[in-house]
């Protein structure tokens, strides 16, 4: 059972390519790590997942449907993502951002907010409820849309970038989150510039440049088939 | 098209809007309130009357009006551009089940609400003026609502077009002002050049302000129904164009 099938995915920005036949599946509870280096077209990628951009052609189905403009509330209901971008809404509190957002996918308040008081103890950030959120520090904020992307507890999770520019114990703090989510089954998609990270992380790996995947496999197989680190690996693979 | 996720995007912004309404709801109030006083009193002075009805009178009903579109302008321009290229509220909402029309409905209908706030909080100053001497004023709400959709959709095709947000300053200036100022609030447009006059009678500011005085002082009759005939076909081909421009500017 795959959780997201992508079939020579191309998406052109007026001349510019942005993806190039990019193929792939990611298997049902499993974490799959997208890395690459800035403009490799990692968000491009995960903005069609989540039916935010349409590919210039080629197919993607997810959760088991093919996406198109009919379903695309439906499935986008079992989504939750973070995006890279900080998009909470600086006019209210902690707590707020959460309620108001869980009112778009029609959760009633009354579950939103013991759900929202969950995640806020999960990360947290609990005593920091009725605080504004531009009060918070960047790796609060961070902590904040992370939660935000859980609110209707979603199946598939997408994190684009989710620790890039965090002090390490803030990146610490996510990705003992990250490890914490795994075990609960859901499939995780996430987008990274770290090798470290998609090692640590990762069940599988796509490593992408210049809007195409060039190779995916386990970290462990990338490691034993390269005989080094990843780190290696990538700067061998990405050489212009 | 799910007009309930459309209300999910206008129930986002009346919660920010309960928070904030306190710093911004008076220069919304005051702005109409000047021009009113200061030209209905002022200028009133050496006005005797016009069609019979004093300086005052005569600019009360056009007053309603232009407060409910300027605030479904700032609304839709400066509220919507800001939500949209600056705190990615609309990036926000659309990893949720809504979809982008919905998110344009709902900035629809709430630059409408607001419409509908400013108008009816200046229509209840001049009834404390004792200007409204006529129950069926009250189908002005009606109309308030009319003009809200109206001038959001005017204004979110300028959100579409406008490169920067410095750009609203042509939509106002060259653009907003001269429908505020050649509506027959201020003065009657039948003595204008005839050409200028048939200019005008596109600016629907001038339809809503005659239903506006009409209302006031007459009650409904043949009049009012005759200007809704316009204000109905000028909204049904206005309001597809914030959608397919945004679109436009948004997704691509």
């Amino acid at each position: 059972m795959y959780a997201v099938v992508g079939k020579s995915l191309t998406k052109y920005y007026k001349n510019l390519k942005a993806l190039d036949s990019v193929t792939f599946s990611i298997s049902a509870g499993e974490c799959f790590g997208f890395l690459g280096a800035n403009g490799a077209g990692k968000t491009t990628l995960m903005s069609m997942i989540y039916g935010f951009i349409m590919p210039t052609s080629g197919e993607i189905e997810v959760l088991g449907k093919k996406l198109q403009k009919s379903n695309l509330p439906e499935i986008k209901a079992k989504i939750g993502v973070v995006p890279q971008d900080n998009n909470l809404d600086p006019d209210l509190s902690v707590l707020e951002n959460l309620l108001v957002y869980s009112r778009y996918f029609d959760i009633r308040k009354k579950d939103a907010f013991n759900r929202a008081k969950n995640l806020l103890k999960f990360v947290g950030l609990y005593e920091w409820s009725n605080a504004n959120v531009r009060k918070l520090s960047g790796g609060m904020k961070r902590k904040l849309i992370f939660i935000r992307g859980l609110i209707n507890d979603p199946d598939l999770l997408i994190l684009d970038e989710p620790t890039t520019g965090l002090d390490p114990r803030s990146r610490k703090q996510i990705w003992n989150l990250i490890e914490s989510l795994k075990h609960s089954g859901k499939t995780i998609i996430l987008t990274t510039h770290y090798m470290e990270e998609a090692e640590k992380l990762c069940d599988k790996i796509a490593m992408m440049n210049k809007g195409k995947i060039l190779l995916i496999d386990t970290p462990e197989n990338l490691s034993i088939k390269f005989g080094g680190n990843l780190e290696k690996v990538y700067f061998e693979m990405t050489e212009d | 098209m799910n007009f309930k996720r459309a209300l999910r995007v206008w129930q986002r912004n009346a919660t920010v809007y309960k928070k904030l309404y306190r710093s911004s709801i008076a220069l919304n109030f005051f702005e109409p309130m000047f021009y009113f006083l200061a030209l209905g009193i002022g200028l009133g002075g050496f006005i005797k009357e016009i069609n019979g009805l004093t300086y005052l009178q005569f600019i009360a009903p056009g007053i309603v009006m232009s407060s409910a579109m300027y605030a479904a302008c700032y609304e839709c321009t400066y509220g919507t551009y800001v939500r949209m290229e600056y705190q990615k509220t609309f990036d926000a909402i659309l990893a949720t089940p809504i979809l982008f029309e919905e998110v344009i409905m709902g900035e629809l209908l709430w630059g409408t609400t607001k419409s509908l706030i400013y108008g009816t909080i200046i229509l209840i100053v001049m009834l404390f003026f004792g200007l409204v001497n006529n129950f069926e004023v009250l189908l002005l709400l009606f109309y308030l609502i009319f003009c809200g959709l109206i001038f959001s959709s005017l204004s979110l095709i300028a959100t579409a077009l406008v490169p920067g947000i410095e750009s609203f300053n042509y939509f106002y200036t060259l653009f907003l002002t001269p429908l505020f100022l050649f509506s027959g609030i201020f003065f009657p447009l039948e003595e204008m050049p005839s050409l200028l006059k048939s200019v005008f009678q596109f600016n629907p500011l001038f339809h809503l302000v005659n239903i506006s005085r009409t209302l006031f002082y007459v009650g409904i009759n043949g009049f009012v129904l005759y200007e809704s005939i316009y204000l109905i076909l000028f909204l049904l081909f206005i309001m597809p164009l914030p959608f397919l421009l945004l679109k436009r500017r948004y997704l691509l």
